[in-house]
């Protein structure tokens, strides 16, 4: 069982996502998966127990458009995985800068694979 | 001129470290903050360590109380992405734990609410009855709350014929005093003035924001994972609980009733539990692919994010809690209510602030 | 308005449902994971038990003959108990006392299974 997930480009999201609320969609969570060069994102939708998937594949330094303008519930999630992932949302709501979860003195994305250690010795520097 | 209070993290009536920063107008709340990361424990990367099997063990710790619904879940995503299909008997055993564990935190968190508007008397009570689902569950599984019957392929316990039988007597038991306290929270001022009216959620508002579980149900949506049938639950006759009213006590009695309701799902899976394995070999597993389980814990929905990569580790395991959907709600029902019905009104939710940061 | 006051009335006239811990104990229910056992001579060091135990508080030692467990690092999941190829290893129904100080299982394997030379005459 694969899970079937519509690849959509960044550029794309916010409009997809609003068509999707506008047809009554509930926001469920959005999943990021560290890819070594890039992130997955994939934005999980619910209607009546039945969900839809959109993925969006980004490069690792790309910031990505917030839904949180749409879906008030997607700032949590997008603050973790500012957080986890050091993934930049445009336009969050309720931005914590990277310490939803962090304390400040945390200079790394804990989530990032360890095996790519020069991409993350060049966001220690950021 | 308003004033700025940080509610918790370390508050009388929290068990666990919820922290809201508050903005008050005189009594009034005008915002609520949530400022989280006093339990993170990164549990999910440890999935580059810890292979296949033992991150079981692993899930069953992201929250003590819904821990089998974790495991099983967990176990569903594995099992999906290697095509395996698990024997019957293992299917409905899993769901009777899981049943178990849905009475016992109903239970709990009928007595911490309790606690919370200064009741302690129904408090006792409540984990008085919770001590005997306490009591099926170490007679049958071993242990008291991380209870560990999943692995992936089945189940690692059976009940006998007699455990079962002791079980039917135990639900009975529990059905009477859960009708003892029934007046307690169905009729009692002191529980209808804390509750009721306080902490409103729209329907409309409740589906926007994201809610799941009782939060949902208790704002008039019916949406209960269960429906979808996974599991053994597609053999299953129940109705979602729903109540029309959306604030707190209408949360509360999601909850009463679906201590009754879980009562007669485990007396039917009782009566409908087929013979036969309890779990199939799955032997040097390697999975790989993506996929998406749900399930309904006590909390709400659950959902779990599985990637795998063709080794015995897997690549990524992403998990999503009911009390992180539950925390844009709650923002939302706070502002307008008093600084006194704050505890109340966040407990009325359920948080599990382990759950939410994992 | 009184209607916990029957349950309470009841609670007046009807035994403790609790008791008084150190004094008196309750049996435990049997099957119950309450702590772990090895039976060192039976055991052939393989080390199958540290390698499946999900918190690693199991050290397999070839060389001094010894298992040792950490039960404060133990989760008392039972799976070593179901992966130990000779069934040395077992789990007990009562629950470990409190203890003031935290000492580890460590156990010491004097002359070892007899099936380890029938099996390594064949």
């Amino acid at each position: 069982m694969a899970l079937e997930t519509k690849n959509i480009a960044k550029t794309q999201l916010q409009a997809e996502v609003a068509s999707l609320k506008a047809v009554g969609y509930r926001f469920v969570t959005l999943s990021c998966v560290d890819l070594g060069d890039s992130f997955d994102l994939i934005y999980h939708f619910d209607r009546e127990l039945q969900m839809t998937h959109l993925r969006i594949t980004v490069l690792k330094g790309d910031t990505v458009p917030s839904i949180s303008n749409i879906y008030f519930a997607a700032l949590c999630i997008e603050n973790e995985i500012k957080d986890f992932f050091g993934i930049s949302f445009d336009g969050l709501i309720l931005d914590f800068g990277g310490h939803f979860y962090l304390e400040e003195e945390v200079k790394r994305y804990p989530f990032c694979k360890v095996s790519v250690k020069e991409p993350q010795a060049a966001k220690e520097g950021n | 001129m308003s004033t700025i209070i940080p509610f918790g993290p370390q508050h009388p009536v929290l068990p666990e470290p919820l922290h809201l920063k508050i903005t008050l107008k005189d009594e009034i709340v005008t915002d609520a903050i949530p400022m989280l990361g006093y339990v993170h424990r990164g549990l999910e990367t440890l999935v580059s360590i810890k292979d296949l099997d033992q991150m079981v063990q692993v899930v069953e710790r992201v929250c003590g109380i819904c821990s089998c619904i974790h495991a099983h879940t967990y176990c569903m995503c594995v099992e999906g992405i290697l095509g395996i299909e698990i024997p019957k008997r293992a299917e409905f055993l899993r769901i009777i734990w899981s049943e178990l564990h849905r009475m016992h935190s109903h239970l709990l968190w009928l007595g911490l609410l309790a606690d919370a508007f200064g009741m302690e008397s129904l408090f006792m009570h409540c984990w008085r009855i919770r001590e005997r689902v306490m009591d099926v569950m170490e007679a049958t599984a071993g242990n008291r709350v991380i209870i560990s019957i999943n692995k992936v392929g089945g189940v690692r316990r059976d009940l006998s014929p007699d455990q079962l039988r002791w079980i039917a007597q135990v639900l009975d038991e529990l059905e009477r005093e859960l009708d003892a306290i029934k007046p307690v929270l169905t009729n009692d001022y002191t529980v209808k003035k804390r509750t009721v009216g306080v902490g409103v959620l729209t329907k409309e508002q409740a589906y926007e924001l994201g809610a799941v579980g009782p939060t949902l149900r208790g704002s008039g949506v019916a949406q209960d994972v269960r429906m979808t049938g996974y599991g053994a639950y597609k053999f299953i006759d129940f109705e979602p609980v729903v109540e029309k009213d959306g604030d707190s006590y209408a949360r509360t009695m999601v909850r009463f009733r679906e201590l009754y309701q879980a009562i007669d799902i485990v007396r039917q899976l009782i009566r409908k539990l087929p013979d036969g394995e309890l779990s199939v070999k799955v032997k040097a597993a390697k999975p790989e692919g993506e996929i998406v389980c749900r399930s309904e814990q006590p909390r709400g929905e659950l959902l779990y994010y599985v990637k795998g990569n063709g080794s015995k580790f897997l690549e990524r395991v992403r998990i999503r809690t009911p009390t992180f959907a539950n925390v844009p709600p709650l923002l939302a029902m706070l502002p307008g209510i008093e600084m006194a019905d704050v505890p109340v009104v966040a407990l009325s939710i359920d948080p599990c602030i382990s759950c939410t940061e994992r | 308005m009184f209607d916990m006051t029957r349950t309470i009335i009841a609670n007046f006239f009807s035994k403790a449902h609790t008791r008084l811990y150190p004094l008196q104990t309750r049996e435990p229910f049997p099957n119950v994971r309450g702590n772990l056992f090895n039976n060192i001579e039976e055991c052939i060091l393989c080390g199958m038990c540290q390698k499946r135990c999900p918190s690693q508080c199991i050290t397999v030692d070839k060389e001094s003959q010894t298992w040792q467990v950490d039960p404060y690092a133990c989760v008392y999941c039972g799976v070593c108990v179901e992966h130990c190829p000779v069934h040395c290893l077992f789990m007990e129904s009562p629950y470990r006392k409190p203890a003031a100080e935290k000492v580890m299982n460590r156990l010491v394997q004097v002359q070892g299974p007899a099936k380890k030379t029938k099996g390594a005459a064949q």
